[in-house]
């Protein structure tokens, strides 16, 4: 072996030791969770700990007469009933929404959806608890409820929210009725109206995003503990964003933040379901500063899925404007969002109805207009972006949608329609009609790499010989071909126009390196199964040369952890897994500097490699991180500080914008409305990736609850209100036997203005995937005129729409 | 509420109790034995969660009540390692493969596994899919759940796993 294949075989068994970015390192976390020593909210388990239960409405909409809590208080091993009457003093029945509204933490006067919080039992056992919550007697006098939001603003339709009847500016501007929360516009109305009033061919459609939720397998649950002789609260729970939690409990509790611990540990999913603050939360630390003894709670499934946040209800008349030969000129959208019984959506505080502005998708549209009314309805509140940057995945599914509603128009190829409507690469950064600059792109690589991997052409052939076949009557399947082009906004984000209750929406991460050469990092972000400490660590092993198992990463611990805004919104790798990296190289500076002092040569003499600062054409010559780690604790250089550590609070530029080509293939029985997908390809541009396992996995779980959102997933309520199949009876989650099987594929354009050009993953697929499936639907029936066929698209609703198309006469 | 006397066997070790006879199965595992590797998530016995194997048969201890499991053998996630407290091969494979993301659907689904490799030591890839429709998971699309179940079937036959190398 020559010198120099032995420097290079040197080389690389040092950097595959350090098991750093673009490996396929197996998780940390695995370790634990597959012996079951994960340690989630409901393992916590502590002296005196009691339990809290809710009271709920059946009603929808009802008066509260009166409510008796006696023969509740009566039963032994009850220890307190709380209702509003008892929060009301203390200034807390009702808590700030994220959305600039409130939210009533235990009804009052009247119940606005069914489920609703009417009061809290305290027990000693959570069966004793759930015993008590049938014994509190509550009378109710039933109200005209809403349930249709397009009725919300008729001129006679009942006041839900008395509480703010006579407010006529919201949050977010002039509202105009009672039933109104806000409305949104953004864009150039009159200039997209223009271009509408002499376009060849425009489309309108309404697409409907229905309601649906997160339901992560864990639901929502906390553990309260408060220290009266301290004067200190413990707050364990599911917890997104521990840090806001904890700033928003010192705000409406008046404790001093620095008093309150929050504590997130494992969290058993979140899905945006755990960004929120829920009554649950409110009413255990009340119950636990009251009687001074640890109060826990714990959701059962019919009330996750009922009360705490859906995602969702956004009606979305989306037009487009073209040429004959395709060339998309305008966009105009109009929402009609339904947010329940109280705005509690959680955006960005300056952004009512999330990033929708990235509905112009990826392409070159020159003008748009889009506005959004939100309004209030007998429902459950909430609006949390599930598996999506904000309202991203409703953005998308109106593009995706309406691209396809064009090229049918036009009768043009679906795909072809959208090359030819690309945003080119050449023009990154790209400034869009509704306000956003996408940072980077390369879409025509990426839609032809997917189209050569499907084999498209072959499967619009095969599709023209099913059809005939199908008129024949040769067969009763029919074939969809479903295409996705999306482009995501995630990593919230720059603090010019995101913040969270006016905190910006920056992220932080903290790197100490121990005098032997190991690491301890804390993040303001918090894992839910996405490997937060697999993969921050790789980021660290190849920024300093240290190996990542020598590396622990720590998140969730308010007390420790760096201010972070948390994980949501695909923002962890945009800005925390920037804060790293800076973080990192602010330690690699000084670490030149000691490595310059310990070799004795000017540190412009140095140059880094792989683990080590050697002399420029010297590699004998050299010092590795473990040995200067060493060094700054034991001889630090004169003027220079002792220890190796850095603190970055991360302030992005931009936010980043992932994209990919999704295609679906599916078969369609059209006597029984079974969809068969028969093949579903993901080509995702998530810019440099960290671990590409754990992308992988990313990919498969966020189209698998596409998959479930498209095709079955939905809270529905009867005209009643009720809330109908709140559970997993009825509430579509796929199992093995149902769930697709993914192909995966990438192309790599990385974020110009991210440290390590990074863009985030997690939710692309959810985004991107939805549409895909709803497409392959309405694909498969469009030869048979079936028009905009609305999701969920489960069998019975595909049965009835072959019903309405005449097939089965 | 009168508490009623029962005897079992947890992962090997005896066991005796007074429960409540409404006490669920999973309360009792998880709060009384403080084994909290099972979890709940559905309460309605969809998502396999909680599942542990009772005399050598999947049970969803949600849907069982304590009393029932007097003079049975349970085995839960906690007994699941090698004696030498190395992973087992399912505990490896979910590990190999990437088989889980939040872990909180992983104790239920490798024990659901490790009976499935118990009544069908070389399954099908369909025969894994049907094997565990009983046991939901919101995070991993199952692609690699399979994968995992193929790992430790391999490496239990002593047959290859092509996919475990890459």
């Amino acid at each position: 072996m020559n010198q120099q294949s032995q420097i290079d075989t040197d080389r690389a068994e040092r950097v595959e030791k350090l098991q750093g970015m673009g490996c396929k390192r197996k998780r940390v976390e695995d370790i634990r969770f597959t012996q079951g020593k994960g340690n989630y909210v409901d393992d916590v388990k502590l002296p005196g700990m009691l339990f809290g239960d809710f009271v709920r409405s059946p009603h929808a909409h009802a008066r509260i007469v009166s409510i008796d809590v006696s023969r509740a208080k009566a039963l032994p091993g009850v220890v307190a009933v709380l209702t509003a009457a008892d929060l009301k003093p203390l200034g807390l029945h009702y808590m700030p929404t994220l959305a600039g509204d409130v939210q009533a933490v235990l009804a009052e006067e009247k119940v606005l959806f069914q489920n609703q919080e009417v009061a809290f039992v305290i027990a000693e056992d959570r069966y004793i608890a759930s015993d008590a919550t049938e014994l509190v007697d509550v009378v109710y006098e039933a109200l005209p409820c809403i349930v249709d939001p397009f009725k919300s603003m008729e001129p006679d339709a009942p006041i839900l929210r008395e509480d703010i009847k006579d407010k006529m500016t919201g949050a977010h501007g002039p509202r105009k009725h009672p039933n109104h929360i806000f409305e949104w516009q953004i864009g150039d109305q009159k200039g997209t109206d223009e271009v509408f009033a002499k376009a060849d061919v425009t489309i309108k459609e309404m697409f409907v995003d229905h309601r649906t939720h997160p339901s992560p397998l864990e639901t929502c649950q906390c553990v309260a503990s408060m220290d009266k002789i301290k004067g200190e609260l413990t707050l364990w729970g599911t917890f997104q964003a521990p840090h806001v939690i904890r700033t928003v409990v010192s705000l409406i509790s008046g404790l001093p933040e620095h008093k309150i611990h929050v504590i997130a540990p494992d969290i058993g999913g979140g899905f945006g379901n755990k960004v929120g603050a829920y009554s649950g939360y409110v009413c255990s630390v009340v119950g636990s500063i009251v009687l001074g003894v640890p109060v826990k709670w714990v959701e059962d499934r019919m009330e996750n899925l009922s009360t705490t946040s859906f995602a969702r209800d956004y009606h979305m008349t989306t037009e487009l404007a073209a040429t004959k030969d395709g060339k998309i000129l305008a966009m105009r959208v109009h929402v009609l969002a339904d947010h329940g019984a109280f705005d509690a959506c959680a955006d960005p505080s300056k952004w009512p109805a999330g990033f929708m502005n990235i509905c112009t998708g990826s392409y070159d549209i020159p003008v748009a207009h889009l506005t959004v009314d939100g309004v209030y309805t007998n429902k459950a509140s909430g609006g949390v972006a599930y598996r999506c940057s904000f309202r991203v995945t409703e953005a998308v599914f109106a593009i995706e949608r309406a691209v396809e509603v064009l090229a049918h128009k036009l009768g043009m190829d679906a795909a072809e329609l959208r090359i030819k409507n690309f945003i080119k690469p050449e023009q990154f950064p790209y400034q869009a009609a509704l306000g956003w600059e996408y940072d980077s792109g390369d879409y025509p690589t990426a839609m032809k790499k997917a189209m050569e991997a499907v084999a498209y052409k072959e499967l619009r052939q095969e599709q023209a010989t099913k059809r005939e076949a199908f008129h024949r009557g040769e067969t009763r399947e029919i074939m969809g071909i479903g295409i996705s082009f999306f482009t995501e906004i995630v990593g919230a984000g720059p603090s010019k126009n995101c913040d969270i209750l006016g905190v910006a929406m920056f992220d932080s991460a903290e790197i100490r390196i121990h005098p032997t050469g190991s690491i301890i990092a804390r993040m303001g972000t918090k894992s839910q199964g996405q490997g937060h400490e697999t993969t921050y660590a790789q980021i660290i092993a190849t920024e300093l040369g240290i190996p990542a198992d020598d590396i622990m990463i720590e998140e969730g611990n308010t007390d420790t952890a760096p201010y972070g805004l948390g994980t949501y919104g695909s923002r962890s790798t945009p800005v925390a897994g920037a804060a790293i990296a800076v973080a990192s190289r602010k330690i690699k500076a000084k670490a030149q500097m000691i490595a310059a002092h310990m070799l004795e040569v000017h540190e412009g003499d140095l140059e880094w490699e792989v683990d080590r600062f050697r002399v420029k054409g010297l590699p004998e010559k050299f010092k590795t991180m473990k040995e200067i780690a060493w060094s700054a604790y034991h001889s630090p250089p004169p003027n220079l500080e002792a220890g190796l550590e850095a603190v970055n609070y991360y302030e992005p530029p931009n936010m980043t914008y992932p994209f990919g080509a999704y295609f679906c293939v599916m078969d369609i029985d059209v006597d029984t409305g079974v969809a068969k997908t028969r093949r579903f390809y993901a080509l995702d541009d998530c810019g440099t990736r960290i671990n590409p396992m754990i992308i992988e996995g990313q990919v498969h779980g966020g189209l698998t609850e596409a998959f479930a959102c498209a095709m079955g997933q939905e809270i529905r309520y009867d005209e009643m209100g009720n809330v109908m199949g709140a559970s997993f009876m009825d509430f579509f989650l796929p199992t093995a036997v149902e769930t697709p099987k993914w192909e995966t594929d990438y192309t790599v354009t990385p974020s110009p203005h991210h440290p390590i050009g990074a863009k985030g993953v997690g939710e692309s697929p959810h985004v991107g995937g939805v549409p895909c499936f709803s497409n392959a639907v309405n694909d498969a029936y469009a030869f048979l005129g079936a028009g905009n066929v609305q999701m969920p698209h489960h069998p019975w609703r595909l049965w009835e729409l072959g019903e309405s198309l005449g097939l089965y006469k | 509420m009168p508490k009623k006397q029962i005897t079992l066997t947890v992962n090997g070790k005896t066991i005796e109790a007074l429960v409540e006879p409404r006490t669920l199965l999973i309360h009792f595992i998880r709060e009384h034995l403080n084994l909290t590797g099972a979890h709940i998530g559905c309460d309605t016995g969809h998502c396999g969660a909680c599942t542990v194997d009772m005399d050598d048969m999947s049970v969803k201890s949600c849907m069982t009540f304590a009393i029932q499991a007097d003079g049975t053998n349970i085995t839960t996630i906690e007994g699941v390692a090698n004696p030498d407290g190395t992973l087992s091969a399912l505990q490896e494979g979910f590990r190999m493969m990437h088989g889980l993301q939040c872990g909180y659907c992983t104790p239920g689904m490798i024990l659901r596994a490790q009976r499935l490799l118990q009544e069908n030591p070389i399954p099908t890839e369909e025969e894994i899919r049907y094997g565990i429709a009983g046991n939901l998971c919101r995070c991993t699309g199952y692609v690699n759940i399979v994968k995992a179940i193929q790992y430790a079937a391999a490496k239990i036959n002593g047959t290859s796993f092509p996919e475990a190398a890459e």
